[in-house]
């Protein structure tokens, strides 16, 4: 039973991925029967290729696909290699988990208004610093080239990147090996950068691989922060998928296959980044060389972390003033007076969305915490540790959601299944489900076996043991687990938007359609909102286990 | 009073292809089986056969019965046969109370006159409320010992139970133990490092080669 159980996590992580992603080919060759498609053609590819800007389009997606990764790891490799093991490295692991939570919408939005030319920076500096008593004539936002697009998602991978070789690092003792190469005279960043970088790097290579597949296929980013004329590839799929005209639809599924090759060439661009890399640092290792370039290292590594962290929270500060303001003439500082209007006018509004936004994070967390928790059971049970192949975990993070997600829906429309709440739940569920998996694994795999012996010793079935011993051990582990599950759904979307074929709203999806229009006020108290669940639902995780336990001190030793 | 009996034909543990060892014993009630031998001589490996949950890495055969029934492919929790680990592994998240009460089978009658007996018994009268974390290494292996017997088994396996314990706090446990091991007539198979462990246990003496 339990095995069979799962078995199924795996079926059901790969089969909807595999299939979505089958199905979106056939009608990008003009085989669509629902639209009148029964034969295959090539026409709607001789369209795509007519397209005025699509190579514009395709080079950005490109660009932030390749460099988002390539410099987002670079910080973190600096990082790691001047700070481990300092006090600001005890300070950003504390940040790290509640800074991942921050869903990329609302990060999206307040990078936006604390850059834009009247953004919040631009406020402070003016007119004093800049002399601008209007705000100044520049595209920062939305601009040409994508740079603004690539900022904020390498603001954003960053932490992601961090928090994965955090958990990766004590498997390769880090500070023995280093102290050993300092003992060979090699100061300590570059004993780490020749030592630990490259036995790090292939732990988080698939990590690493779903951010090119993010950066160069995202949507709701690109559509807040990315180019417009053109705009990048994955959001004009999307507009042809929503055009009104339903044959838009065979243009649409050939854009999500070349958006799938896109994300692919990008892959393979970092791939030769990767031997190239290689073939540097091998150089570099041979030379011998104890300190050159030491201090370079040590700032860029100490000084790039807080500039992020700086970054960050200046977009939650700009959020929260926008939020809250009232009168507010550019180049003051601070707006003229405060206000709750913005939030009063909008509680009808908000209502549905937030009701949908938790009924759908609920349901699909519970369910993939179910589905995770039998597996990791059946592999204690049966004793042995399955390499489940961790990359499947990785599944829907490879694939750029769009490709997939695009097949999905002809396979349901054909079902009657599109724009229901189980079919959204259920998309939401594949992209929770490996980060339940990965967050859970760790804890469940290092609970001490004892503990459920003793239980059996004592008579205890496996079910008491599993529901009054290891699930009360593992309180904190599986909350946190919960709270990770909820924020990966909450921040969630195109599966929302594609599956609920717009009829079913959730804050995220209100949030990113009000980033056309909608006055900065009004879309900070959505990003205010989608932001503050995530956050309530870690503190939760944190305080409900410390409430619990309070009166128990072995508890916090199992933490 | 149970007057139990475990037998163990002929098992033996190998691991990867390689011998550990073979017992072939009988314990009667009230004695002591001690098994003494090096690290890695595969001691723990035999209770945890006995126990059942020995890892699926060894391969282990013989026979284990407790008073002619064979509990060899039983699942662990059906065996009745207590174990006292070098830890005591109270349950973090429970009360004492709820540590002794987790041990006494559902349908035995008062379960609070059981624990505060017993609690009265170990020289702990009154710590139902307590919790584990609070408790000195003496006091949590007597509660420990005490959960081990109200799970009533019907045979008792010590692994290494005294060695974490200061010389003093050693002495009193190994007299405690033994004294209630046998006061309860329960056959026991004691594994240890240390030769004074085995000359209060009392009983014979296998010690195992590398």
């Amino acid at each position: 039973m339990l095995r069979w159980a799962s078995h199924s996590l795996l079926i059901l992580l790969t089969v909807p991925i595999l299939l979505g992603t089958l199905i979106a080919i056939l009608p990008a060759f003009g085989y669509f029967p629902t639209l009148g498609g029964t034969e295959f053609s090539l026409n709607a590819w001789r369209e795509l290729i007519q397209i005025p800007g699509i190579t514009r389009s395709i080079q950005i997606s490109l660009l932030s696909g390749v460099l988002t990764p390539l410099i987002a790891l670079a910080l973190v490799f600096l990082y790691l290699a001047s700070a481990s093991g300092s006090k600001l490295d005890n300070w950003i692991r504390r940040l790290v988990s509640p800074l991942l939570s921050f869903p990329h919408a609302a990060a999206a939005f307040g990078l936006a208004f604390l850059i834009a030319p009247s953004g919040l920076l631009s406020r402070l500096i003016s007119p004093e610093l800049s002399g601008w008593e209007r705000p100044p004539d520049l595209l920062i936002v939305n601009d040409t080239w994508g740079l603004t697009l690539l900022f904020g998602l390498i603001v954003k991978e960053v932490p992601f990147l961090l928090l994965m070789s955090l958990a990766a690092l004590p498997q390769l003792q880090p500070s023995k090996h280093v102290e050993l190469a300092r003992s060979l005279g090699y100061r300590p960043t570059i004993a780490w950068l020749k030592v630990i970088a490259p036995s790090l790097y292939p732990l988080i290579r698939l990590p690493v691989i779903a951010v090119i597949v993010f950066a160069s296929a995202t949507v709701d980013v690109a559509l807040i922060l990315g180019p417009t004329l053109p705009p990048t590839l994955s959001v004009r799929v999307l507009a042809w998928f929503n055009d009104a005209d339903l044959n838009f639809r065979f243009l649409a599924a050939a854009g999500a296959i070349l958006q799938l090759g896109t994300s692919l060439l990008a892959i393979t661009i970092w791939l030769c980044l990767e031997k190239l890399c290689a073939v540097l640092w091998r150089f570099w290792v041979a030379t011998g060389d104890r300190g050159t370039g030491e201090r370079l290292v040590f700032s860029l590594g100490r000084g790039a972390m807080p500039i992020v962290l700086l970054v960050i929270t200046g977009s939650l500060a700009a959020l929260l003033v926008n939020a809250l303001a009232g009168p507010w003439r550019y180049p003051s500082a601070l707006p003229a007076s405060w206000t709750l209007l913005h939030w009063t006018n909008n509680f009808q509004n908000l209502l549905t969305p937030l009701l949908n936004t938790l009924l759908i994070s609920v349901g699909s967390t519970f369910l993939a915490l179910v589905l995770v928790i039998v597996t990791l059971e059946s592999e204690r049970q049966s004793g042995k540790l399955r390499s489940t192949a961790t990359w499947l975990l990785y599944l829907p993070l490879l694939v750029p959601q769009i490709v997939f997600l695009f097949g999905l829906i002809v396979l349901t429309e054909s079902m009657q299944w599109q724009g229901t709440m189980s079919l959204v739940i259920f998309g939401h569920f594949l992209f929770v489900l490996p980060y339940v998996f990965l967050s859970l694994s760790e804890a469940y795999r290092q609970l001490d076996p004892r503990w459920s012996q003793v239980a059996s010793t004592l008579g205890a079935s496996p079910l008491k043991s599993f529901w009054r011993i290891r699930i009360p051990l593992l309180l904190a582990p599986c909350l946190t687990a919960i709270a990770i599950g909820m924020a990966i759904s909450i921040g969630l979307f195109l599966p929302t938007q594609l599956l609920g074929a717009g009829r079913i709203t959730t804050i995220t999806s209100e949030a990113v359609a009000l980033s056309s229009g909608a006055s900065r006020n009004l879309i900070a108290v959505w990003a205010v909102v989608q932001l503050s669940l995530p956050m309530l639902g870690f503190l939760a995780a944190l305080t409900v286990p410390r409430l619990t336990w309070r009166n128990r001190t072995g508890m916090r030793e199992i933490r | 009073m149970s007057k139990s009996k475990l037998e163990l034909d002929k098992v033996s543990i190998a691991l990867s292809g390689k011998q550990l060892l073979t017992v072939d014993s009988s314990v009667g009630p009230g004695e002591v089986l001690t098994i003494m031998g090096p690290s890695g001589s595969g001691k723990s490996s035999l209770l945890a056969y006995i126990a059942g949950f020995l890892a699926p890495v060894f391969a282990a055969s013989g026979g284990v019965f407790v008073n002619g029934d064979d509990i060899t492919t039983l699942p662990a929790e059906r065996r009745r046969v207590g174990l006292l680990f070098q830890d005591p592994l109270l349950f973090p998240h429970l009360s004492i109370a709820g540590n002794l009460r987790f041990a006494i089978d559902d349908r035995s009658a008062d379960k609070a006159k059981l624990i505060r007996q017993g609690l009265d018994e170990v020289g702990l009268g009154g710590f139902e409320e307590r919790d584990p974390g609070t408790l000195s290494g003496g006091q949590e292996s007597r509660i420990a010992l005490l959960r081990l017997l109200l799970s009533s088994p019907n045979a008792v396996l010590l692994d290494e139970p005294f060695s974490k314990l200061d010389s003093q706090l050693r002495a009193e446990m190994r007299t405690l133990v033994f004294t209630k091991l046998r006061a309860s007539g329960l056959p026991s198979i004691l594994v240890t490092h240390d030769q004074a462990d085995a000359d209060t246990a009392g009983g014979e003496v296998i010690t195992l080669e590398h």
